[in-house]
């Protein structure tokens, strides 16, 4: 029998090149004669240029260009909006370098060039820019406010969009309903922070009139394809590589950073390859940010406990431009109702302007806080009704034989927002397993007479995945027999390079050591769009599915007129081709790939083998027939999927509370996680655990603080604080699987999944913990600092 | 305006080094205000030692001096004159094997985009050389010092005990 690779929890091909430090992130690259590039921020939030003098850096010796917005010539073109929508009226891009007006701090406003970063940025203090200061607007609130400064001086109202949505009659059902609450939520802004920065290194080859960059980005190819237009190239020569990628988590699917402008432009002109690096602080202000939201919602209720109608109004802040349209906010009104049952549901939101840094979708991408809201309400409809938090989840769970289940929303890829399959209520008898749910009122009870404040708090939340337009795959065995195999899609920690080996491996009957997979490089494949929305698994593992099947088959049919046997007879198993009755007459996948090629040359072992073989003799007719599809054995598929596919979950956890400090301690955490069928379990449970750390930062220590002035007040790690392994607690993982009908590999996508619910957990386990209190909580994220304050002032309603 | 006298002499000032990496010497002249980290980067090309923060956060530029962990980008490459550096390409020699370390990493999945790790196995040396048979909590502790945005730490914590196990059982000795 074959080796199973599909399913299996095989270690990664990747490790132990980069556990030897022999990977090639962006700043690994050196290449002769490069210099290097610095970026001069605006020092403030909202500004009028009056003028920049850089004349004092170009002076300084060492240096070989400094870039301002004048002398970018045709370049200085706002970018591209990446996803136009109707309801995005007025859209706003950023230019490569500010003109005459800055929109927040840390906006690009000039570049130097020098033959070294040390002396790139000396020179950047001797470049004198003299600003206008004009009025901030450094909050939602003073956004939406009546007599708000503008962001934009032609965006009125500082509204970029505004979009209603409704399913079913919601006004007739608070009409009649037998409970209404009326509540606000507010989440405040965080950022990915991935360990790896940004950063590019361009050369312009002009022996080849090429340009090649290295990016360390989630999204090479639509760059490519920009890069080409910006400079007038044609697309093939123009080559964008995401080498090792140090963690992207949405941050860098993005087009374009200004300096991936900028740098290509600078080797242009100075005919020297340039790299640009950014540095840890211009991450914290320049790098797209996001989270921030205000919820203003009402929701009906039955005696029962049964959801009836909800009315969401949120309030969305975009930063100073919308580089990625209302993508946020659109997943935000769309995961709302979760995996409940609701009928009646009005959503409308407004996505406002401030200056602050853009925002664009970081891992969860507008889910937390839509799963923060419902989870919120979910619980609130228990405490009212003094029923219990999961069976009151339980009653309003869609159930398994409801799907399809068509939310009736318009999904952020234009499709519906339907669930393609999912079992809640088996992932939520699961989860109580693992907290050993219904001993824990006991326990909470002893521990209160000890004076100690435990909690207990739940998060379910259903994710939208695996969203097109398409990805495709190319596989391709070489004489040899190992086989190469190339997509769009980039890789930034998920194992690519071992995950769609497994699929290519599965399907050709080899060891994944022979599959080489290459990702992100638009020489290797230059169609696809990139790795986000938790979709390359999905979307680009199916064209990877397609295109080794494509291969076997054709493998098969080679086979077959060399052994003078029928296809159907033929396997392919530990990387030999061989008729089904006589594996002792066995060619190698190298073997049938040379024989693939006629018209080829061939050298090596293999063809020598083959030779001596003596198989089919010459035949008739071209020696490449025509319904052969082409010489060798290689293909190329394509993969758009019907719709995104809706993975989902439920997390839970156990937590302490000290009401004197704040502080909360993790004592039990686990999560029962539904992606479909799971390719290598070990890294979906990677991908859980770290999803889920980066949600207890988001949802306890991370909140990025502006001042009035629109200042980053914790721009460093040593204000912003990522959690470490001291914070993170074990995490237990167990898994539902509902296949995906949609996709031939029934996968869904698993990379942002750990990180939506913790919010909402979070929140629950403390309003558990601190019932005694009489607590509610309603926004997030929540430092100690602000829970003591928020405990502080429950004491006194308390008294009074 | 220009920079005044003191500060461009700091700027262009240059010096002779000679430090012993992963039991190589090199002997090279560069500007008093190079950080080792640079230095080992981009003048010895040994670029498995990450920068993350250059603030001495993060973690993943550290590297043992004389066998103690420290952040290289905390220090000036003229202050590890004449002494003796390990990266993670020292780590497991020129053999084909990995470091026992490295191979528990490996097993255990405890790396994804692999930015930060070889400076949590450079902090993980260090560690189980102190203790080598830590508890799960002086793990966790002895980590707190590298931030992983990856992993969530899990499976980093059972590397480290895999690793401590069997760098215990064997007889390698951990310098």
């Amino acid at each position: 029998m074959a080796t199973r690779w599909f399913g299996a929890p095989v270690q990664r091909l990747e490790d132990p090149r980069l556990l030897r430090g022999k990977g090639t992130y962006v700043d690994d690259i050196d290449l002769p004669g490069m210099l290097h590039a610095a970026i001069l921020r605006s020092t403030q939030a909202r500004a009028r240029i009056v003028s920049i003098d850089a004349s004092a850096a170009r002076a300084l010796p060492g240096v070989s260009l400094v870039l301002t917005a004048e002398d970018l010539g045709n370049v200085l073109e706002p970018s591209p909006l990446l996803v136009p929508h109707a309801a995005l009226t007025h859209p706003r891009t950023q230019l490569p370098l500010a003109r005459d007006e800055v929109h927040y701090v840390g906006e690009a406003v000039a570049m130097v060039v020098a033959e070294s970063r040390y002396l790139a940025e000396d020179a950047l203090d001797l470049i004198d820019v003299d600003y206008e200061p004009l009025p901030v607007v450094h909050s939602l609130d003073i956004a939406r406010a009546p007599d708000a400064p503008l962001v934009h001086a032609d965006v009125p109202g500082n509204v970029a969009a505004h979009l209603v949505q409704q399913v079913g009659n919601p006004d007739e059902v608070f009409a009649s309903a037998p409970h209404v609450i009326e509540e606000t939520f507010l989440i405040d802004r965080g950022a990915a922070m991935p360990m790896e920065c940004r950063g590019i290194v361009a050369n312009w080859d002009p022996f080849e009139e090429m340009l090649t960059c290295w990016i360390s980005t989630q999204g090479p190819i639509p760059i490519r394809n920009g890069l080409a237009a910006i400079f007038g190239l044609p697309e093939h020569k123009v080559r964008v590589v995401a080498p090792d990628v140090g963690g992207g988590f949405g941050t860098k699917i993005m087009m374009f950073y200004p300096e991936e402008i900028l740098t290509p432009f600078a080797a242009r002109k100075l005919g020297r390859p340039v790299k640009w690096i950014e540095d840890r602080r211009e991450h914290f202000i320049s790098a797209n940010q996001e989270r921030s939201q205000f919820h203003e919602v009402a929701y009906a209720f039955d005696d029962q406990g049964i959801l009836l109608a909800v009315r969401d109004r949120f309030w969305h802040d975009t930063g100073a431009y919308t580089p990625y349209g209302i993508i946020v906010p659109i997943i935000t009104a769309c995961t709302l109702p979760g995996p409940y049952r609701l009928r009646h549901y009005a959503s409308e939101f407004t996505v406002l302007y401030t200056n602050k840094v853009p925002v664009s979708p970081y891992r969860g991408a507008g889910r937390p806080h839509a799963v923060f809201v419902m989870e919120r309400i979910i619980d609130r409809i228990a405490g009212e009704l003094h029923l219990d938090r999961l069976e009151v989840r339980s009653r309003n769970f869609i159930a398994p034989d409801e799907f399809p289940w068509d939310v009736g929303l318009v999904y952020q890829d234009g499709g519906p927002t339907k669930y393609d399959s999912g079992n809640y209520q088996a992932g939520l008898e699961k989860l109580k397993g693992l907290l050993d749910y219904d001993h824990f009122r006991e326990k909470q009870e002893a521990a209160r007479q000890e004076g100690r404040y435990l909690g207990l708090g739940i998060g379910c939340y259903v994710e939208g995945t695996g969203i097109g337009p398409y990805e495709g795959a190319k596989v391709s065995v070489e004489s040899d027999g190992r086989v190469y195999a190339a997509t769009g899609v980039t890789t930034q920690g998920q194992a690519h390079a071992t995950t769609l080996a497994q699929i290519v491996a599965e399907q050709l009957g080899v060891d994944i050591h022979d599959v080489m997979v290459t990702t992100g490089d638009t020489q290797a494949f230059h169609w696809g769009v990139g790795t986000y929305a938790s979709r390359a698994a999905t979307v680009a593992g199916s064209a990877m599915y397609l295109a080794a099947v494509k291969v076997r088959e054709k493998a098969k049919q080679i086979a077959a007129e060399l052994f003078e046997a029928s296809p159907d007879d033929i396997e392919l198993a530990n990387g030999k081709v061989f008729v089904r009755d006589s594996p002792q007459k066995a060619l190698t996948l190298g073997q049938v790939a040379i024989s693939a090629n006629p018209l080829r040359y061939s050298y090596g072992e293999n063809a020598r083998k083959l030779m001596n073989m003596k198989l089919a003799g010459p035949r008739p007719g071209p020696a490449l027939p025509a319904d052969r599809g082409g010489p060798g054995l290689e293909a190329s598929e394509f993969y758009s999927p019907q719709h995104g596919s809706f993975a989902s979950g439920i997390h839970g956890a156990i937590i302490e509370v000290d009401p004197a400090t704040g502080m909360v301690r993790f004592l039990k955490y686990a999560a029962v996680h539904d992606c479909g069928r799971v390719i290598n379990p070990t890294i979906v449970e990677g991908q859980v655990h770290g999803g889920v750390a980066q949600g207890i930062g988001g949802a306890f220590f991370e909140r990025l603080v502006y001042d009035t002035e629109g200042q980053l007040m914790n721009a460093s790690f040593m204000d912003y604080l990522l959690p470490t392994a001291a914070e993170v607690p074990p995490i237990l993982v167990d898994h539902v699987e509902t296949p995906s009908p949609l996709s031939p590999l029934g996968v869904k996508g698993a990379g942002e999944a750990g990180v939506i619910p913790v919010p909402a957990l979070f929140a629950s386990a403390l309003d558990d913990a601190l019932a005694p209190f009489g607590l509610r909580i309603r926004e997030m994220p929540l430092h100690p600092c602000r829970l003591h304050e928020l405990l502080r002032e429950a004491r006194e309603r308390q008294r009074s | 305006m220009m920079q005044n006298e003191e500060e461009t002499l700091a700027f262009t000032e240059e010096c002779e080094i000679a430090v012993t990496v992963n039991g190589q010497r090199y002997e090279r002249r560069v500007p008093v205000r190079l950080l080792l980290s640079d230095f080992l980067r981009h003048d010895l090309r040994l670029t498995g030692t990450h920068v993350g923060c250059e603030h001495g956060v993060c973690g993943c530029c550290t590297v043992l001096l004389n066998g103690e962990a420290v952040r290289s980008c905390l220090m000036f490459a003229v202050q590890a004159d004449n002494l003796f550096l390990t990266t993670i390409e020292g780590m497991a020699g020129t053999q084909s094997e990995l470091h026992p370390i490295q191979q528990a990493f490996m097993e255990k999945h405890g790396l994804q985009c692999g930015f930060c790790t070889p400076g949590i196995i450079m902090s993980v040396h260090a560690l189980l050389h102190e203790h080598p048979d830590p508890s799960e909590e002086e793990i966790r502790e002895g980590l707190s010092g590298n931030i992983c945005r990856c992993t969530g730490y899990q499976n980093i914590v059972e590397a480290v005990k895999l690793a401590a196990e069997r760098l215990r059982a064997g007889r390698q000795e951990v310098e």
